[in-house]
């Protein structure tokens, strides 16, 4: 529904009697959370270094991007920190068309953009990120892709721009 | 001394994209309603109260507390379970777990949603990690979409197979009144209309829903008498595995925790050939992909094969193994009740109270749940006593 | 309803702020702890109940975060939102239905990563009531003057209380604040809201707990130290503040009666010989000792004056300090549960009552101003 109809439709529910509460900005909610020993050293290797760590479970070898202090599976904590990447495999992949509200701004999230599941080289998860569409039909499972840092980084997953596709 | 129980009485709202008549409680006690009357009970008579819905979607913490008016909880005990879009049929696992342990004889089981009230994205996207996820998420259609992506890459699924799935669930919903979307659709008019995530089309998804839905499960001994066929309790199975969506194994697009969860559900209840002994499913499908996949995943047939079953017609009703005739969930989604849906649908259907959608014959049925991280819940009804 | 146990208890230390872990961080070591305490190894657990709160968390389908910290990867795992002492009934009831025998039950919040006023806000209804402002030590207030105001209760018998629990905190080595407080510093802090000063108030807290409750054949097969489930019951009152008496606890009293029912206990104050109940607030040890049975209506500041509530006396209620020296919000009531373990295996260290502990009481509590009740009734056989 367009604006225009949007709020003719309220119109008319009001006159029916019907009314509505809007709740936007006294609904928010600001939240501290806190990221985690792992997930700090995670952050900060992206910040500091432009590297990606992961960790290696003792127990069936599989190795956690990004780390976290549990293997799920093995229910055992892990240690070993591995240096992952810094190239990526896409392991499936979505172009988001519709928008949404941002939880995050409480604003429209500006779309279309691409959505990709990156497997990091060396890591058995995957990484969640953005990859450019200005041309859709190069983008298949199964191919490389090396993340863009920014020059300006804060510890964040935002450090790196997107992945972009490595055209050999 | 633990033992069995089962669905003795359903109630519904008809789903609607919004509600604006009925406030948060308003459609709750709807459903509450309905379904006292159904088992020709009054409030009196409930032990217990378990209710769930996703807390974002209306902005209220404490919903058990807040929910009294509508629920009926006043001076019972009551309690809140949520699992995101899992939360229907987690609530059903624990209305039976209530009453099975003894705790309970009767206890009522509610879940709604009041989809109008927010951006249904946006509140998805706060289920997910805010540190690793969030930043890029795009609610369960960005979710979902990847799965299909990869299940089409392996398996060289085609968008018309899974429009064939939503022209099912659709067509099927015609005959449902509680039904939100009750108008068919075609092939061509799913492969048209606009895309919202690579391969997923609006009419591939499911829509957003206000409802409500409640069921009472009743202890042995008092189901008998509560209603000429109860739907029994057979078994449950719940794996609710990663806490990150990007643990998620995403080859092939296939459901892990669904594959778990049937194959646990499947030993307990002595299912060795599901496509022959079940008679009807419930399959919480929020977009026609699943509608693929997921039959594999439950064991129906082979890997890559779920098209095939679906274009045979297997899965339609009049078919050998209908799934969805409610309408599924491609046509109705509130979602904190759509997985109480599926159990109360299939309940109708082994009370033969299910109308015009109603499966001939009935003796074993399944209902899913699916939500949150990529999760399933399963639950197995049955005509007879479960042994 | 069959017999099952507590088998198992485990907690972190409770702070202001745990700012290197997140929430899975901070909830595996109370589960490893839980598991050493029982003496099993997670493939002993058969299925979980992870308790949290989506406000709190900030992310809702808060359980996702802690799932793979709880055991959950390829278990049956559920939930309940609400607190810590609730999700201890669902994980009760799994462990008798015939599916499972071990539930883990976990409970715990970061109460520190959010303005607590704007979540417990989100509590009030969104039509009529949200937009004042009330928030739970608003709530809580209007309860408090309510309850004084009907039963000439002083601030002073609430200041008692406050300081009791805070010098018990003393000896708990897992509670947030560590304060010795008089009467005096309690009367004498700052007012926060009429009639409620700063240490009437219970902290906010980071803090996880987790139990491990068995059927009686895996108590039997396990439990080394077991605390068996006697009684467990709760009730909810009704929800709009004005629609309640809230100088009464109508709902505790139900849920207390039907515990003690299940439990064959009919003299309360006789028979329970020590209790954890939920005092966010420090008005609230009154009225729910009150509720509880252990006194009149009316007498709960009384009796606290009495020293019967206190560790050596007759009745002591809260020797770990309860919540108001340490409050990780939804692991509030299963704390309390642990607690009471403690005391039954005679394990509370410098918190042990000077009595014989034979049975238990613990209470958890849910919503604004005390709308729903949880009471559990363990003893030692």
């Amino acid at each position: 529904m367009s604006p225009e109809e949007k709020s003719s439709k309220e119109q008319e529910l009001q006159k029916e009697g019907l009314l509505t509460i809007h709740s936007a900005k006294e609904a928010e909610q600001p939240f501290l959370y806190s990221v985690g020993r792992y997930g700090s050293r995670f952050l900060e290797e992206m910040q500091k270094n432009k590297r990606f760590v992961g960790v290696r479970c003792p127990k069936c070898g599989k190795v956690y991007v990004p780390p976290r202090e549990v293997c799920g599976p093995c229910f055992v904590k892990m240690e070993e920190e591995v240096e992952v990447g810094p190239r990526a495999t896409l392991d499936t992949f979505t172009i988001i068309r519709f928008p949404y509200i941002d939880p995050e701004t409480g604003d429209l999230r500006p779309v279309p953009f691409g959505y990709g599941f990156f497997k990091i080289d060396g890591s058995d998860t995957l990484f969640q990120h953005y990859f450019p569409i200005d041309d859709e039909s190069k983008i298949k499972i199964g191919l490389k892709f090396e993340p863009i840092w920014r020059e300006e980084r804060t510890g964040s997953v935002r450090d790196i721009e997107q992945f972009v596709l490595v055209e050999e | 001394m633990a033992r069995r129980s089962a669905i003795v009485a359903t109630g519904q709202t008809h789903h609607r994209s919004i509600r604006r008549d009925v406030n948060g409680q308003e459609i709750i006690n709807e459903a509450v309603t309905r379904c006292l009357e159904d088992g020709d009970l009054t409030i009196n008579d409930i032990d217990a109260v378990v209710i769930g819905n996703m807390d974002h979607f209306e902005g209220i913490n404490y919903v058990d507390c807040w929910s009294v008016d509508g629920c009926g909880g006043f001076m019972k005990p009551t309690i809140k379970l949520t699992t995101g879009g899992t939360t229907g049929s987690t609530l059903a696992i624990a209305g039976h777990h209530l009453v099975a342990s003894g705790a309970f004889e009767k206890v009522l089981v509610i879940g709604w949603e009041k989809n109008s009230e927010s951006d249904t994205t946006g509140a998805i996207n706060t289920a997910f990690c805010p540190i690793w996820d969030r930043p890029f998420f795009a609610g369960a259609i960005a979710g979902l979409s990847v799965t299909a992506q990869s299940y089409a890459d392996r398996f060289g699924a085609t968008p018309k197979d899974a429009a064939r799935v939503a022209v099912r669930d659709r067509r099927h919903a015609c005959l449902n009144p509680y039904a939100h979307l009750r108008k068919e659709v075609t092939i061509e008019e799913v492969l048209a209309s606009p895309m919202l995530a690579d391969p997923v089309c609006l009419l591939d998804m499911c829509p957003r829903t206000d409802g409500a839905c409640a069921v009472v499960y009743a202890a042995e001994g008092l189901a008998e008498k509560m209603c000429p066929q109860p739907a029994w309790v057979h078994g449950v199975a719940s794996r609710h595995m990663f806490s990150y969506v990007s643990d998620a194994d995403f080859a092939g697009g296939s459901l892990f925790s669904m594959e778990r969860a049937a194959q646990e559900l499947y030993k307990k209840t002595g299912i060795k050939e599901p496509l022959k002994e079940i008679d009807v499913i419930e399959m919480y499908q929020p977009f026609s992909w699943a509608g693929l996949i997921w039959t594999e995943d439950m064991g129906l047939c082979k890997k890559g094969e779920g098209p095939k079953l679906v274009w045979d017609g297997v899965t339609d009703l009049g078919g050998e193994l209908p799934i969805n005739p409610s309408g599924g969930v491609v046509s109705t989604n509130c979602i904190g009740a759509t997985g109480l849906i599926r159990a109360a649908e299939v309940a109708l259907q082994i009370q033969g109270k299910a109308g015009e959608r109603q499966v001939p014959d009935v003796n074993l049925a399944i209902a899913t749940g699916f939500g949150g991280c990529l999760w399933t819940d399963m639950l197995a009804y049955g005509k007879n006593k479960p042994e | 309803m069959d017999k099952a146990a507590i088998i198992g208890i485990g907690m972190t230390k409770a702070a202001g702020r745990v700012k290197e872990a997140n929430y899975a961080e901070l909830v595996y070591p109370a589960v490893v702890a839980a598991l050493e305490d029982a003496g099993i190894t997670i493939e002993d657990i058969d299925n979980i109940v992870t308790t949290s709160n989506d406000f709190w968390d900030g992310r809702t389908i808060s359980s996702m975060a802690t799932g793979d910290v709880s055991g959950g990867y390829d278990r049956n795992v559920s939930c309940v939102e609400g607190d810590g002492a609730f999700g201890a009934f669902y994980g009760w009831c799994r462990a008798l239905s015939g599916h499972y025998g071990t539930t883990l039950v976990t409970a715990y919040t970061k109460g520190s990563e959010s303005v607590s006023p704007y979540i417990t806000n989100a509590a009030f209804d969104p039509i009529y009531v949200r937009s004042l402002g009330l928030d739970m030590v608003s709530g809580c207030a209007l309860q408090a003057r309510r309850y004084m105001n009907r039963y000439n209760v002083s601030e002073e018998q609430c200041a008692v209380v406050s300081s009791k629990n805070h010098r018990n905190a003393l000896n708990n080595p897992n509670a947030h604040l560590q304060l010795d407080l008089s009467v005096e510093d309690v009367m004498g802090s700052r007012m926060i809201c009429e009639p409620m000063k700063l240490y009437d108030c219970s902290p906010v807290s980071d803090g996880a707990v987790a139990v491990v409750i068995a059927n009686e054949e895996k108590t039997k097969k396990f439990g080394k130290k077991p605390a068996w489930i006697k009684g467990v019951s709760f009730c909810m009152d009704n929800y709009l503040l004005g629609d309640r008496d809230l100088a009464e606890c109508a709902a505790l009293e139900k849920a207390a009666k039907q515990a003690y029912a299940a439990a064959g206990i009919s003299n309360p104050r006789k028979e329970i010989d020590v209790a954890e109940v939920y005092d966010a607030f420090s008005y609230q040890e009154l009225m729910w000792t009150e509720g509880l049975g252990f006194c009149e209506k009316g007498e709960g500041g009384k009796l606290a004056e009495s020293g019967a509530t206190g560790k050596a006396g007759d009745m002591p209620v809260n020797p770990s300090g309860g919540l108001l020296p340490s409050h990780p919000v939804i692991a509030g009531g299963l704390i309390r549960i642990a607690e009471a373990v403690r005391q039954i295996r005679g394990e509370a260290g410098d918190m042990q009552v000077d009595k014989d502990v034979g049975t238990a009481l613990a209470h958890g509590v849910n919503g604004v101003a005390g709308q729903s009740h949880c009471v559990w009734i363990l003893g030692k056989e």
